[in-house]
């Protein structure tokens, strides 16, 4: 009994860690349903639950590259404006190294696609017209005049031009204002900027648009301007950063504040529009940065600027000034996107196909079950036991995944958790046939188990190494689906080994100790006898492999009769030490 | 099935044995044929049928519809782009597919939005698809160079393992026996490849090889197991291995084959092709011809690699020999 209770204690403390792994997922999955609303099901991809998918590339020139920055502003670019538009739960990524995914729910309409498609458009025009007061300043870097910290420069609501149908003169000339964009201005609602195309304006012409802040910051309210035409375009930025002001002794002044670097042309054009905005009042001291035709600052001018590096300073945090900066610098890149693919699938054609997923995957689970009873009688209730365990744990840690990592399960990964279950019953399969391999040889079921275990263990390890090998090569170099799949692929191969170590084979330790098993029943499927054990005494294999030799002439006869497996040299020992009767079960050797 | 497990024993023990090494110019012969035939018959039949996610061009689909008229179909797309050049085809018994040529992203939305007035659907029921020529394109360059990063890693994860590069040599030609037969049903049958077979055929890679790996264990253990004094040549030892994997081969394969089976069945009796469908065809020829190629090839050529060598070519002459001898004597 000393030599049997190891491995039953091994047995015990494996299945009790199996517990803890299992209830440590049900746990985190708990928390998550009760601290974050999460549900206990795995989220579905569009091909499932219906919806629409738009991939994107980006729109290159030869030769033009596209960073993963870049990639990763555009995405953030994206989302804004999708957001803008009052989808909810839409998913924005990024795929590969260049494309950009965007999963809606249901169908989108053509304006919603129109703002995903076209490129962020970055320009600086000069304010005409505000009901707005400026919060940030811009000066020179490193200003000479010190910035007074918040340059509230008073802004009423500048009075309606009267002179109409003058040339304007300049980009701030009040003459672009005629009474119809005036009346237009005055019925604008800066709610309406994302649904009305109210917001886009040629380069030449003046642009009615909105600083929205509410989504910041309630307190400070939406502020609508009359722009002028483009004067700088966002092209000309060589570069944007954030970083505290220094004032012009070069000490740090604890303020946030954006640095701009224009080309020399840029330079130019905004030491032209610095120069007339520093002389005039009101509003029209203002300029505006427009992203997407939504104004993202509108700085008041302190000073000429015609070094090409202005700084904006004002209210900013740390967090603000790096959006703005990014912005800047990012907003500018002409980078447009283009439709590659455009799926929408219907919210039945998804259920159609989660439907027939499922179905298939209980169909195949079936056959397997039925296979594994009838190949391993009831052996066999050990697969399907390893298989719920194994499925158990999977479904926790996609549903963790889904929750944590944002995964969510596509038809494809659907299929790559199926096509695991066959890939999972085989390494019972091998194991099961090294324990019957040990009990040909003689061994009793005890010492079979720890025998076929060493044996089988480095064989699942390295099979399973290959698959998963295969799954990470898939899912680093391969995109959109074909990763979906490779995940699934090598989540179960893990959970594969996890399931044959700390189940499996703890189970069949102990359920070798029990008289059914032990004892070898007809049905336990690790009968001795239906195995030809030869350590039961019949060395019968002598006498067949003879006769062959003696029927057949072909060179297969002869070799068969001439190999020897260790159970025929087993058996031809035991022969020859043969001294009266043998117990199977008192003589088992372990080694 | 006591049978089969009597069957097992026989296998194990070396009672009823199968000569796989032995004939293994058959199997040479065999394989070649059938390469040739699958690349040749491609070939013949002008390349592969790629999917319209290759091709580019635009796909809607009008799931449980009523009316399963194609030229219906074809005249609704028709009036809307006279050029679109519709292929109408029904899946699934109730729903109908029109793949056309490739649209501008204007043109289909008209194109759903006619079909959903044609059909008397809402416009959310018609799916419908705009793909891009080189959206298949993208999957499939990363597909290759996920292909060959995997077949280089693999085979020297393989060569460490196993402590000799012949068997990573013999395993690989084996794989790629099996990536060029799936791949020629395709082409053979003019199946459509889509995005959904490419990754079926990338899941054959890591079944195809993990099958092998287990049956390369056994011939391992038990060529190790050979001593000087063994009294079988290094041919039969592996000979024996495949024998004793046998019975683990055929159960391993019919049980990975079963679900494999359901999806498919599933994905072509009730859904028609898709996505299902088209992972599960190629799983199935690439895991039947992957359990094949282990045992007919891999293991075969693995035995006939080292047989060359010196010290495995002069302890089979001396096995043999020494049998000889004994025949004479006897």
């Amino acid at each position: 009994m000393a030599v049997r209770s190891t491995p039953v204690k091994k047995a015990w403390r494996s299945l009790t860690w199996l517990l803890v792994i299992i209830i440590g997922l049900i746990a985190l999955n708990g928390a998550g349903a009760l601290w974050s609303g999460w549900n206990w099901v795995p989220k579905l991809a569009l091909d499932l639950e219906g919806g629409t998918q738009i991939i994107l590339a980006p729109k290159l020139e030869s030769g033009q590259t596209v960073s993963a920055d870049q990639l990763n502003q555009a995405v953030a670019i994206i989302r804004q404006r999708i957001d803008a538009a009052g989808v909810s739960e839409s998913e924005i990524n990024t795929q590969g190294d260049k494309n950009v995914v965007v999963s809606l729910p249901g169908i989108p309409d053509q304006a919603t696609i129109d703002r995903i498609e076209s490129s962020a458009k970055l320009e600086f025009r000069a304010v005409i017209q505000s009901d707005a007061a400026a919060v940030s300043t811009v000066g020179e870097t490193p200003s000479p005049t010190p910035t007074p910290g918040e340059s509230e420069s008073p802004a009423p609501s500048a009075s309606p031009e009267p002179e109409p149908s003058v040339s304007p003169s300049n980009a701030s000339d009040p003459a672009w204002v005629t009474p119809a964009l005036q009346k237009e201005f005055d019925n604008f609602n800066c709610a309406d900027l994302d649904k009305a195309a109210t917001n886009v304006a040629p380069a030449d012409k003046p642009l009615i648009t909105c600083e929205i802040n509410g989504t910041l910051n309630d307190a400070i309210p939406d502020y609508k301007y009359i722009l002028g035409p483009v004067e700088v375009s966002g092209e000309r930025i060589k570069d944007a950063t954030n970083g505290l002001v220094s004032n012009s002794q070069g000490v740090s002044t604890n303020q946030w504040g954006v640095n701009i670097v224009f080309d020399a042309e840029g330079a130019k054009e905004f030491g032209d529009v610095t120069t007339r905005l520093f002389g005039l009042t009101g509003a029209r001291h203002q300029f505006a940065i427009v992203l997407d035709g939504k104004v993202i600052s509108a700085p008041t001018t302190n000073a000429v600027i015609t070094d090409g590096r202005p700084q904006i300073t004002g209210s900013f945090t740390q967090e603000t000034s790096k959006t703005l900066a990014d912005q800047l610098k990012f907003g500018a890149l002409p980078i447009g996107f283009l439709v590659q693919s455009k799926d929408t699938i219907t919210a039945t054609l998804g259920t159609t196909q989660l439907l027939s997923g499922l179905l298939a995957g209980a169909i195949g689970l079936i056959l397997v079950i039925g296979y594994s009873l009838l190949q391993y009688r009831t052996l066999g209730l050990v697969t399907v036991a390893s298989l719920v365990v194994a499925f158990s744990i999977t479904y926790l840690i996609v549903t963790i995944l889904s929750w944590r990592e944002g995964y969510r399960l596509s038809l494809a990964g659907v299929a790559g958790l199926i096509v695991a279950i066959g890939i999972t019953a085989d390494s019972f399969i091998v194991y099961f046939e090294r324990i019957r391999d040990e009990l040909r040889d003689g061994r009793v079921l005890v010492s079979a188990v720890e025998a076929g275990w060493k044996r089988a263990l480095r064989t699942i390890f390295a099979s399973d190494a290959v698959n998963f090998l295969a799954a990470i090569v898939l899912f680093l170099l391969a995109v959109g689906n074909v990763r979906g799949f490779a995940l699934t692929l090598g989540l179960t191969t893990i959970v594969d080994i996890l399931v044959v170590t700390l189940f499996t084979h703890p189970m069949l330790q102990l359920l070798a100790n029990t008289e059914f098993f032990g004892g070898g029943h007809r049905f336990s499927g690790l009968d001795p006898t239906a195995l030809g054990a030869v350590y039961r005494g019949r060395a019968q294999f002598r006498a067949p492999s003879a006769a062959l030799k003696g029927t057949k002439v072909a060179s297969a006869g002869r070799e068969a009769a001439r190999r020897q497996t260790i159970a025929e040299r087993k058996a031809a020992e035991l022969e020859a030490a043969k001294s009266g009767t043998t117990s199977p079960r008192s003589k088992g050797k372990d080694s | 099935m006591a049978s089969f497990a009597q069957f097992g024993n026989d296998l194990y023990t070396g009672k009823r044995s199968y000569d796989f090494v032995g004939k293994k110019y058959l199997w040479y012969g065999i394989a070649i044929v059938m390469i040739g035939l699958a690349l040749g018959i491609t070939l013949l039949r002008g390349g592969f049928e790629f999917g319209i996610e290759f091709r580019g061009g635009s796909q809607f689909e009008i799931s449980q519809s009523k009316n399963l008229d194609q030229k219906f179909a074809a005249d609704t797309v028709i009036k809307e782009v006279p050029k679109a050049n519709p292929r109408v085809t029904i899946i699934g018994g109730d729903s109908v597919r029109i793949q056309t040529d490739q649209l501008t992203n204007a043109q289909n939305d008209e194109v759903r939005d006619a079909l959903a007035a044609a059909y008397n659907v809402k416009q959310n029921q018609v799916t419908a698809s705009f793909i891009g020529a080189t959206w298949g394109a993208d999957i499939t360059s990363t597909a290759i160079r996920g292909l060959i990063t995997f077949l280089v890693l693999a085979a020297i994860v393989m060569a460490i393992y196993f402590r000799t590069w012949k068997m990573s040599l013999a395993a690989m030609i084996a794989l790629l026996h099996d990536l060029i037969i799936t791949a020629g049903v395709y082409g053979v049958l003019q199946f459509e490849v889509t995005p959904a077979a490419v990754i079926g055929f990338l899941t054959i890679l890591g079944y195809s090889l993990y099958d092998t790996v287990v049956v390369f264990d056994k011939i391992r253990e038990n060529t190790a197991e050979d001593g000087a004094e063994s009294r079988r040549t290094f041919s039969e030892s592996v000979n024996l291995a495949i024998n004793q994997t046998l019975v683990r081969s055929i159960n391993t394969s019919v049980v990975a084959l079963l679900p494999v089976g359901g999806i498919l069945f599933i994905g072509a009796a009730l859904l028609g092709a898709g996505t299902l469908r088209d992972i599960s065809l190629a799983l199935f020829i690439g895991m039947l011809v992957g359990t094949y190629s282990t045992i007919f090839i891999a293991a075969p050529l693995y035995a006939h690699l080292r047989s060359t060598e010196s010290a495995i070519s002069k302890q089979s002459k001396k096995i043999l020999q020494s049998r000889r001898n004994a025949a004479i004597a006897k």
